[in-house]
């Protein structure tokens, strides 16, 4: 109990470090370069204070819970010697964590007023949502497919330079017949598909894997999988676009 | 009293973010794996102090970062603070008349990494994996410089109407030599740290700054051009995670050298 305290109040300090530079380039800004007061000070000092107790409850319950289980579960699923189910389980866990992603959510809206404004679909509201939740889905398959390459990719021991530089040949041609609108929006739905939720468990996952089995190194077989997962969505948004456009 | 409803208002959006993951691993362990979880208690306290927490720093950041980061990025793309600002003469803005923008996106992109708790996990992991090689600060900080100079790199592109498709080429051409001489060890680290990186703090603020851009830039649509901000955040800490790894060999060959020196005057020494 004493222990955790410890460790708790030391994240708590590590995070106040963290936040120190974003503090500095906002007042350095506001003081040198826009010269214009800012408002509600004490409502500011609050969010600063939620914000550093809020990143050192997640440090710490990161610690305690997403690791330990994100890891446990590739170990027991590698000594289950079982391939389908790990494959279940890497798909199920980027669909599932993709397709209710906030940040996803908001590009996928953005995305379908550029559609409307491109003419690629008719104006109405109907439409619009229809072609977000086309684009959310696609992300979220493209990002279970990758977690399952990603997977696939520990267990045959394939070289991960050659399948990321491949597939990103793959993207640039895509870009090539991609409709112009599109292409914008595919590139940032990679960046924006890897939660803060999701990271650690992958991270574990993938480490996890590659620890329990034999002849694969944590640190060069281990990681990888996020790589693929800002990949894909890239490359199945350009191509979702495309077929759009020729129906 | 509004301010803890708000509380528990984020702490419960939080929760239904989490909770399907929660939901998810459990049932898994308990019909695929079968039997019950070891140090089930410890993963519970966990989870709440995973979900509180995020609700707590998201909260937090729409009380400070949010609301300052997407203010400032409108005042300095404003037309008349940049026609306050110029360089140049007379006339339309040149791509150099906007240099605060782009030190305005160097330093948030720099210091918001710093501070986004995907990327301090997977330093955590990198770290203790790799047995100590890859240091923790030191790691983010590598992400941080790329993410600094991608998103300002962005900024210019915004700016000059330059294709994005250009940029990403070429910046995947500098990540194909590199890995072909960087250390292995380094190279499934720097592809995953493009992923990490633009997650719950940087994304709002960079994405902010991409519209407020086109906006203001004549002949930009913030619709076309306003795009792809996060796509130079993800592929340039890949290059600069990369040279981090060539750093640190580089540092080990001299370092060796140095001692080879030593050992051979020793050597001498014994010899006479």
């Amino acid at each position: 109990m004493k222990s955790s305290l410890i460790a708790l109040s030391r994240d708590a300090l590590f995070s106040l470090r963290d936040l120190l530079p974003i503090v500095l380039v906002i007042g350095l800004f506001q003081v040198f370069v826009i010269k214009q007061p800012v408002s509600g000070f004490v409502s500011l000092a609050l969010g600063a204070l939620l914000v550093i107790i809020g990143l050192a409850f997640f440090i710490f319950g990161l610690r305690l819970a997403l690791f330990p289980i994100g890891e446990g579960l590739a170990h027991a699923l590698a000594q289950k010697g079982s391939a389908f189910w790990l494959f279940v389980f890497a798909f199920v866990l980027g669909f599932g964590t993709t397709i209710a992603e906030p940040a996803l959510l908001a590009v996928a809206a953005e995305a379908s007023e550029v559609a409307v404004d491109a003419g690629a679909i008719p104006a109405t509201d109907a439409a619009r949502s229809n072609y977000a939740l086309g684009l959310r889905l696609v992300v979220a398959f493209s990002v279970g497919v990758a977690l399952l390459i990603g997977v696939f990719r520990i267990l045959a021991n394939w070289s991960l330079p050659v399948m990321i530089i491949g597939g990103y040949i793959l993207v640039v041609l895509a870009t090539t017949i991609a409709p112009a609108e599109i292409v914008g929006v595919a590139y940032d739905s990679g960046g924006v598909t890897t939660s803060t939720v999701t990271v650690p468990l992958v991270t574990a996952l993938g480490v996890g894997l590659a620890s329990s089995l034999r002849g694969r190194n944590a640190m060069t077989d281990g990681f990888g999988l996020i790589a693929f997962a800002s990949l894909t969505p890239i490359l199945f948004v350009l191509i979702y676009g495309t077929v759009l456009e020729w129906i | 009293m509004d301010l803890i409803l708000e509380m528990l208002k984020f702490v419960a959006g939080s929760a239904v973010d989490v909770l399907p993951i929660v939901i998810f691993l459990f049932a898994f362990q308990i019909f695929v794996i079968g039997g019950r979880l070891p140090n089930l208690g410890q993963i519970v306290v966990g989870f709440i102090f995973v979900i509180v927490g995020l609700g707590l720093f998201l909260e937090g950041l729409e009380h400070t970062l949010f609301p300052l980061g997407r203010l400032m990025a409108q005042q300095l793309t404003d037309p008349e603070f940049l026609r306050e600002a110029r360089l140049s003469a007379a006339g339309a803005l040149l791509w150099r008349d906007y240099y605060w923008v782009y030190l305005f996106a160097a330093a948030i992109g720099f210091s918001t990494t710093l501070a986004e708790p995907a990327l301090m996990a997977v330093s955590i992991k990198a770290h203790s994996v790799s047995g100590g090689a890859v240091g923790i600060w030191g790691l983010r900080v590598a992400v941080a410089i790329g993410v600094g100079v991608g998103v300002s790199l962005g900024c210019y592109r915004i700016i000059s109407g330059l294709p994005l498709q250009y940029f990403i080429a070429a910046g995947y051409l500098v990540v194909i030599v590199q890995t072909m001489v960087a250390p292995k060890m380094i190279v499934p680290l720097a592809y995953d740290s493009g992923g990490v990186t633009t997650s719950t703090v940087t994304v709002p603020l960079i994405t902010a700054l991409g519209l407020g851009l086109a906006e203001a830039v004549p002949g930009r649509s913030p619709l076309l051009d306003g795009f792809g901000l996060v796509a130079f955040a993800s592929l340039f800490p890949i290059i600069s995670v990369l040279a981090y790894g060539q750093l640190a060999v580089l540092r080990q060959h001299v370092d060796k050298s140095v001692t080879e020196k030593a050992d051979l005057t020793e050597e001498e020494d014994h010899a006479l």
